[in-house]
């Protein structure tokens, strides 16, 4: 297989609700990434798409609505879809493109406009769920969030309090992002005091919903290597789904997730994750989910995330900091493009251009992962400077 | 250096725009009505729960029973091989007190969505449903339950024809709800910064 | 696999709750405006393709500039394409066929869909046939593509 950089990066502001439409929001990205690589639509080989349930968008074929936002244009196209784990994976399914020797390079753009579906974003995930032994309960999202939060606390020992402090590392972080939507100064207290919506997930635990759009540029190494002095190499990819039964998994600890870092790990010659990655980008589109995830990416112990954030291994300038960018929780949660503003951040951070979010130390090597579908999809990327 | 992104674009839109229809919009509503094939398993589990009753498949392969049932095992990836009647007790293996509709409207009494575990079903085995006639307070982790059935007349073979799970008197859990206080962290950041 | 006798096949009958708001954007906000405000059709140029892309969009899709030169077209054009539909979207058959038409407006390059109005049969149209937009009066108009009523053969 042939190696596969990721020369240019470009994303939208996150924000509540925008004028642009999902097309419109694809093109800015789309264009930013080009730009920065200081590249042009006739030099793109082919294009990868990825958007979460059309519900959001409310556009049946989405990825077809969206090609000429994309770049598609009479070009080798395909959408991609793993529910929230789409913004990770799309750049998978870009890598493939690129390392088959098929193509020399590859615009990969995820995009979500959630503000068109009414009265509320959160109504379409009823749809997710068992449409016939689950749906009738009336379920909603935060429901199964809440109690999978649940479980890991309990299974652990952990308090609320102990996981707030996620929303409060990620919301700081976020104020040094251009795109951010919800970059706030808080206190654990602030966030025990928001609204409960579903014990015991706060309001500032959860993610608010987004529209907006984030691209990166693939290219094969002869044609990084003539565009840019900076590359930053794709070095390993995973991705793993657990059954859909969720309700027959112990949902404290994502085994899924394990699996598809240990793919992606494996084809980056990692043996010891903890010591060989510099910086995460976890999935966070819940407070917990973070700590979950961290463990699931082999980078805390089963169980020991909260105590090594507690210890602050996981901020800016810790051992480990985790969502530098500021996270989901932070920058925002346009679904698909929200996955894929992490390996943008990866990106910047590797390439030591994220300004005030850079962290210290020279970061050689950083690794993604995004979640999503049924409790049940982990998708990895792992990215360094060479 | 500022730092990247830069020249990050987005135009956002005001409730007062949409108002005073400043912004045009289209607004659609899809009619999407299906009649799903229930199959072989659910249609069984429907039938059953219009009994008043808890049915499950069992994998002679993998030895597990499983709920709700299917006709194919995903692990064995072959065909179950029975039907297994459980019992409609269970223990809370994780839950939730919603106070917030599935569309979004704020509740002031909680929803408390629960997975149970179904007693005669393989370990790990449980349901999604909701729990009733206890108190918010009261709801641990490892709690027995029953399921309360609507009257027989009232059935119409749906997972709500168990109207909720309430708590087996007596039958307290021992397990503890979470840890109550949070740990404290070290007095020290860890400050050591190394890179390989 | 033996199938137990008393399995009845059920049907569970639902649907997907949705409801969309659709902005019209950047590039629909342009076209909109002129067409509700003023009666008027407008696009966007690209110069460097050669392109004036009607209704009116932001970028183009093939050279992905950003499109900033706004252009009025004809109110008139060219039928590219017609057709009589005599089933509506459930497929139940219609009283009366609904015609549509696929017309390039002059001054554009694109193509745009809509009514064909006032014709009863395909005998009464011809594929190059002159074509004129007809729109709902001002005070009617609301920002819509239905504020255009359809066009009739010139
Ligand atoms: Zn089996
Ligand atoms: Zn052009």
């Amino acid at each position: 297989m042939r190696r596969v950089a990721v020369v240019g990066a470009g994303m939208t502001k996150f924000i509540h609700r925008a004028l642009e439409t999902p097309k419109e929001l694809s093109w800015l990205a789309a264009k930013a990434a080009l730009d920065s690589a200081e590249m042009k639509l006739d030099q793109v080989d082919c294009v990868v798409e990825g958007t979460a349930p059309d519900a959001f968008d409310g556009v049946h074929m989405n990825g077809e609505y969206l090609s000429d936002g994309c770049g598609a244009w009479k070009k080798p196209y395909l959408r991609c879809y793993v529910g929230g784990g789409t913004g990770v994976y799309a750049l998978a399914q870009g890598w493939f493109h690129i390392a088959s020797g098929l193509f020399d390079t590859a615009l990969v753009v995820c995009e979500e406009k959630m503000s068109t579906c009414l009265p509320h974003p959160q109504a379409a995930f009823l749809t997710i769920f068992d449409n016939i032994t689950e749906q009738p309960l009336k379920p909603n999202l935060l429901w199964i969030f809440a109690l999978e939060m649940n479980r890991y606390m309990s299974v652990h020992g952990y308090s609320v309090e102990d996981i707030a402090k996620v929303s409060v590392k990620n919301k700081r972080n976020a104020l040094g992002h251009p795109s951010a939507q919800l970059g706030a100064e808080l206190t654990v207290k602030d966030v025990l005091a928001s609204e409960i919506m579903a014990w015991p997930v706060h309001r500032l635990m959860v993610s608010p919903t987004s529209d907006g759009a984030a691209a990166v540029l693939l290219a094969s190494e002869e044609v990084a290597k003539r565009v840019t002095n900076k590359p930053v190499w794709v070095q390993g990819v995973g991705w793993c789904l657990d059954s859909a039964y969720w309700t027959n998994r112990d949902l404290y600890y994502p085994d899924y997730v394990e699996k598809a870092a240990w793919m992606a790990y494996r084809m980056a010659g990692i043996r010891e994750p903890r010591k060989e990655i510099n910086l995460a980008e976890p999935y966070d589109p819940f407070a917990y989910k973070e700590l979950h995830h961290l463990e699931g990416l082999q980078l805390a112990p089963k169980g020991q995330a909260p105590r090594l954030l507690a210890d602050g291994v996981f901020d800016r300038d810790g051992d480990l900091p985790t969502c530098p960018s500021g996270g989901l929780l932070g920058v925002g949660n346009p679904i698909a493009a929200a996955g894929m503003m992490k390996l943008c951040e990866l990106f910047w951070q590797l390439r030591g251009e994220a300004g005030p979010r850079q962290v210290p130390g020279r970061p050689r090597r950083g690794v993604a992962q995004a979640w999503g579908d049924l409790m049940q999809v982990g998708t990895v990327v792992v990215m360094g400077v060479n | 250096m500022a730092g990247q992104p830069t020249n990050v674009r987005g135009t956002p839109v005001r409730s007062a725009d949409l108002k005073k229809g400043r912004v045009f919009t289209t607004t659609y509503v899809p009619r999407i009505q299906y009649a799903w094939d229930t199959g072989q398993a659910i249609g069984r589990y429907l039938e059953e729960l219009k009994n008043g009753r808890l049915i499950a498949r069992r994998c002679n392969n993998c030895q597990r029973i499983m709920i709700p049932p299917r006709m194919f095992c995903e692990r064995c990836f072959g065909p179950t091989h029975a039907w297994v009647v459980v019992k409609d007790t269970g223990t809370v293996n994780t839950f939730s007190l919603s106070y917030v509709s599935w569309d979004v409207r704020r509740l002031k009494k909680p929803e408390i969505p629960a997975v149970i575990e179904i007693d005669g079903a393989s370990k790990g085995m449980g349901i999604l449903h909701v729990l009733g006639n206890v108190s918010p307070k009261a709801v641990r982790i490892g709690m027995k339950v029953r399921a309360v059935w609507k009257p027989a007349q009232q059935r119409t073979g749906s997972i709500t024809d168990i109207a909720y799970f309430e708590p087996i008197k007596g039958k307290a859990p021992a397990a503890k709800r979470t840890a109550k206080k949070p740990f404290k962290a070290k007095a020290k950041k860890s400050k050591s910064r190394k890179r390989r | 696999m033996k199938t137990p006798k008393n399995v009845e096949t059920h049907v569970w009958r639902g649907g997907i709750p949705l409801e969309s708001r659709y902005t019209a954007g950047l590039g629909g906000q342009i076209f909109f405006q002129a067409l509700k405000e003023r009666g008027e059709l407008v696009g966007t140029r690209c110069a460097a393709c050669k392109q004036v892309y009607v209704p009116a969009r932001a970028f183009c899709e093939r050279c992905f500039a950003e499109l900033t030169e706004e252009v009025k077209v004809s109110p008139e054009g060219t039928l590219v394409s017609f057709t009589f539909s005599a089933y509506d979207r459930d497929a139940n058959r219609l009283a009366e066929p609904v015609a549509l038409a696929l017309v390039k407006l002059d001054g554009a390059t694109t193509t745009m869909l809509h009514r064909l109005l006032r014709v009863t049969s395909p005998e009464q149209v011809r594929i190059g046939a002159r074509v004129k937009v007809v729109l709902k009066p001002k005070a009617k108009r609301t920002g819509s593509i239905l504020d255009i009523e359809g066009f009739q053969l010139a």
